[in-house]
């Protein structure tokens, strides 16, 4: 006898996601026939705010787009208005950028490794992870002024120099979360049960994951060898040693497993960083804020953040406003369509795994 | 993969070992996170250091600032009064607002806890509310991390040993780009325009000029103030002395902007062609302007746009009044003058010159043929020295050394000249003198930073060579036979702290007397007006109260048909202030004449 499809609406509140939206389920017993995402929650209409906002007052407003990880968004907005203008940045300005880009993506995925298990039911792991994350956040505080809003990239350079002992702060802190690591992984990755939801689940067809427009680790995870440090260097990640894990998978544990490989890469990046990084200034002072206009013109530019290939284009019409910011983000392909397409077949319980294991992101779907 | 991996069950218990560790998280309340040192919580504001610019309100898009009046602050010159109220639940702690704040006033602390049953109490005065926040500041910005620009784009200027050969203007002036990298500095604060006795549209020029519509910079400076070019080059500038970013860098070079601006039009007829003011039909009413000097010449610029008949009666070939004669050309070139007369007279005004109001035209003509008359004679007559010999031969006041050099003269000055006195004047007569190929010294009686002189004059003359002697008191001018200045005798001066709280006076040293060989003696004490045109009468129509003529709110006296203004009535005795005069006068003309 055929099951009577029923709708379940779930969320718009997901354990381990930041920010609000909802899926409408179609299921049959407890397999999903049919996803329906309904975003519309938290759009703040960031890109038209920027319209009306000078050149530096929309920078105060970029990091919003994205509350795990806001810095690729600094980063980006930056790096347009700079590539518009011509604005040469100090090269100690670059590597504390670097330096602040994977900080950040280690913030990003301790989030990411709580919100994984989480919505697997296994709690320890986010009380650890975002535990230790607030290190991270210290960190961030001492530099930037701000634990989860850094407004400390911008246009010219960053802020302020790093603060006296910062350094061997951070070496502290890249020790402490290595040891966690190998705690994480007898948590999570020895796990029986982590291994019994993960394997085989959330499967992405890696033929069709590059016309899908999947981006960062979930396209690793499918055995694509992608990540814009490499194929298109930016700051000064040529500068730096480190592979780009790939797994053939596809599936949630695949992409854990990727996530995993990148973290220890990212702590190892980290350490080369602060041992490379030169002297100097770090801010190439814009004009007077309230007068300052960039020529007209246009730029992309894109950065790798935590869930992948993170785009900004940035339009000017020569006045002291953008005349377009335009967003592109990863998480518009994965949190909507991709995860649209994946859910079908799949059990209710693992709807919530399954997102989770793509970065999704609300507050950048919608921003 | 076995179904029942043992190890895999098993492994996630060994997380039991964190067990009895101490917690990560810090136990509020009884404990509480310190922030670090550059952590952005709430504002706080040093309300001495302020000076209510408005700029922290104006970059800040949250709307979270707001300027309100204080009880305990009173507004005055370059300090609005105003300090800024910060909204906690609209702000979003970017301390966008602190690295633009021009003083350094505005800053963040280390305190973030704000617990309150009362919305309204969210608005709340930095500085006011968190008195004890001074202790606390940790994200602040300096000099270095200020998005403010401190630093002026230098001046251009001939080289002082170059300078002294020639009457070739000293300042060379802004470029177009260095004329708009300046302009970009500007906050718009308007501090400026309250100080200017004008009340000039300072921000709205500077900022035409940064956007590149210098054509609209002229427009909005020729709204009140139809001499912007000669401002531009010798405005006292009290603007300048309030601008925000002279708190703790360079102000804005406001005055050479100015020049900048009008510069742009080269000649008369461009200038009318940029103005292209709105001339009004004739009303059939006449004005009679005693004085072309930049009262007279503001009130009838405006009154002939305004459709009077005006006719301004002056005693020398050239009109400008003291800015004519008593301005050196090194820093007022003629054709620079002449330009903008030419053109208010390409929109109707009439100028009679070498017409001297009392000697070839009476005053009683002029009252009787004009519907009002506004006297805007100046200050031309020097205070003497009053010490013996000074009425030697090669002893004279700096204004009619002046007056000489400006219509062409070129008076004899010997080798060796003493200058009497510390303001704009003195500093003229002695460089004056040194273009003329004397040595010069400056005997003031204060300190050089007593120096009522603008700064930037006092430096000129420094480079070109200028020896200034403060604390000096000249006492006798010594002559030979011929009753021709030989020597002065002076003593000198040290500074004595004045009882009544006033500045400190300076005092003769016994037995410093010392003689110093000379050829000519300068006198530069003041001026003051010379009412011998005006009959008797019309003298006693009028209220004269130590020298100057008394007057109303708009500029009139006691006879409601005469109106007075520039140095003759205010005690600022500079173009801009007479200027100012003017503008008002033609309202209250206007409002006489018209309703």
């Amino acid at each position: 006898m055929r099951e009577k499809a029923t709708t379940l609406y779930l969320g718009p509140q997901h354990p381990g996601i930041t920010g609000n939206m909802m899926i409408k389920l179609k299921v049959e017993g407890d397999t999903v026939v049919k996803a329906q995402t309904h975003v519309g929650y938290l759009h703040r209409g960031f890109e038209k705010l920027m319209e009306r906002r000078n050149w530096l007052q929309s920078f105060t407003i970029v990091c919003r787009i994205c509350v795990p990880e806001p810095d690729p968004n600094e980063l980006n907005y930056s790096r347009a208005v700079e590539e518009i203008e011509g604005r040469e940045v100090p090269e100690r300005a670059e590597w504390i950028r670097t330096l602040m880009m994977e900080l950040s993506r280690l913030a990003s995925y301790l989030l990411w490794f709580g919100g994984q298990n989480g919505s697997a039911g296994l709690y320890t792991m986010p009380q650890w992870s975002v535990g230790d994350r607030d290190y991270i956040l210290d960190l961030f505080e001492e530099l930037t002024g701000g634990r989860v809003y850094h407004m400390y990239i911008w246009p010219g350079g960053v802020r302020r120099d790093l603060p006296n002992g910062f350094t061997d702060r951070v070496l502290q802190t890249m020790d402490y979360l290595e040891k966690r690591l190998k705690q994480y992984d007898q948590l999570m990755f020895e796990n029986t049960i982590f291994q019994r939801r993960a394997q085989g689940i959330g499967w992405i067809d890696p033929a069709k994951a590059v016309e899908w427009g999947v981006v960062g680790p979930p396209l690793r995870a499918a055995g694509f060898k992608s990540d814009v440090r490499i194929d298109d260097p930016y700051l000064i990640y040529d500068q730096l040693d480190f592979e780009v894990p790939t797994q053939q998978g596809s599936d949630v544990w695949a992409r854990a497993l990727v996530r995993r490989t990148e973290f220890q890469q990212s702590i190892n990046m980290v350490r080369q960083i602060i041992d490379k990084m030169p002297g100097g200034p770090v801010y190439n002072k814009i004009p007077n804020p309230m007068k300052w206009t960039i020529p007209a013109g246009d730029a992309y530019v894109k950065a790798e953040s935590a869930r992948g290939e993170f785009g900004y284009y940035v339009v000017s019409d020569g006045s002291n406003k953008p005349r377009r910011v335009h967003v592109k983000g990863p998480a518009y392909v994965h949190g909507v369509t991709l995860l649209e397409n994946i859910l079908e077949g799949a059990n209710i319980s693992d709807v919530s795994f399954i997102m989770n294991s793509l970065g999704t992101c609300p507050p950048e779907i919608e921003r | 993969m076995a179904f029942f991996d043992i190890k895999g069950l098993v492994t996630p218990f060994t997380a039991l070992k964190q067990f009895g560790k101490a917690p990560h998280t810090v136990t509020f309340p009884y404990h509480k996170k310190e922030t670090a040192q550059r952590y952005r919580g709430l504002h706080f504001n040093d309300l001495e250091v302020c000076i209510g610019c408005g700029n922290c309100s104006t970059i800040c898009m949250n709307e979270a600032i707001d300027m309100v009046n204080l009880e305990q602050i009173e507004g005055k010159a370059g300090d609005s009064g105003l300090r800024p109220r910060v909204d906690n639940g609209r702000c979003c702690w970017c301390a966008l607002c602190v690295e633009v704040c021009p003083t350094g006033s505005l800053n963040l602390t280390k305190d973030y806890i704000y617990v309150t049953p009362d919305a309204d109490s969210f608005l709340w005065t930095p500085g006011v509310s968190n008195p004890e926040g001074k202790d606390n500041i940790s994200f602040h910005s300096d000099v270095d991390t200020s998005l403010s620009m401190f630093d002026r784009v230098p001046m251009p200027e001939l080289d002082g040993k170059e300078r002294v050969k020639s009457f070739a203007e000293t300042m060379l002036y802004y470029t177009e780009e260095a004329a708009r990298e300046e302009a970009s500095r500007c906050i718009s604060c308007s501090l400026c325009t309250e100080v200017c006795p004008d009340h000039m549209h300072i921000p709205e020029y500077i900022n035409a000029i940064a956007k590149g519509e210098d054509d609209d910079a002229i427009r909005i400076i020729y709204d009140n103030n139809p001499l912007g070019e000669m401002c531009g080059k010798v405005c006292t500038r009290r603007c300048e002395d309030v601008c925000a970013l002279q708190v703790r860098g360079d102000a804005v070079a406001i005055r050479w902007l100015k020049e900048y601006a009008v510069g742009r039009a080269e000649t008369a007829e461009m200038l009318k062609e940029i103005v292209n003011p709105d001339i009004q039909e004739p009303n059939g009413k006449k004005v009679g302007i005693v004085g072309a000097g930049p009262s007279g010449l503001t009130t009838a610029y405006y009154l002939a746009l305004k459709g009077f008949d005006v006719t301004i009666y002056e005693a020398n070939e050239y009109a400008g009044g003291m800015v004519m004669y008593g301005i050196p050309k090194y820093r007022l070139p003629m054709d620079s003058l002449n330009k903008q007369i030419d053109y208010m007279k390409s929109i109707g005004v009439k100028i009679k010159f070498n017409t001297k109001v009392g000697k070839d035209i009476t005053f009683d003509e002029i009252y009787k043929e004009h519907d009002a008359v506004f006297v805007g004679i100046g200050f031309q007559k020097p205070y003497s020295i009053g010490i013996k010999g000074e009425d030697a031969q090669g002893a004279f006041p700096a204004v009619n050394l002046l007056f000489d050099v400006n219509s062409g003269k070129t008076p004899d000055m010997g080798n060796k000249v003493v200058v009497i006195g510390g303001g704009n004047v003195a500093i003229d007569g002695a460089r004056v003198s040194r273009r003329l190929g004397a040595e010069v010294v400056i005997m003031y009686r204060r300190r050089v930073q007593d120096m009522p002189a603008d700064w930037e004059e006092i430096e000129g003359a420094e480079h070109e060579g200028v020896e200034i002697m403060p604390q000096t008191i000249p006492v006798e001018i010594i002559t030979d036979d011929n009753n021709k200045v030989k020597a002065i005798k002076y003593l000198k001066a040290e500074m004595v702290a004045d009882d009544k709280g006033g500045r400190p006076r300076p005092v003769p040293i016994e037995g410093s007397e010392t003689i110093m060989e000379v050829s000519s003696v300068i006198g530069a004490i003041g001026q003051e007006a010379d009412y011998s045109f005006l009959p008797e009468e019309y003298r006693n129509s009028i209220e004269i109260n130590r020298g100057r003529m008394v007057v109303n709110e708009q500029m009139q006296t006691a006879n409601p048909k005469i109106f007075a203004g520039g140095d003759a009535v205010n005690r600022t005795a500079d173009a801009i202030s007479a200027i100012a005069d003017g503008y008002r006068a033609v309202k209250a003309i206007e409002k006489f004449l018209m309703n």
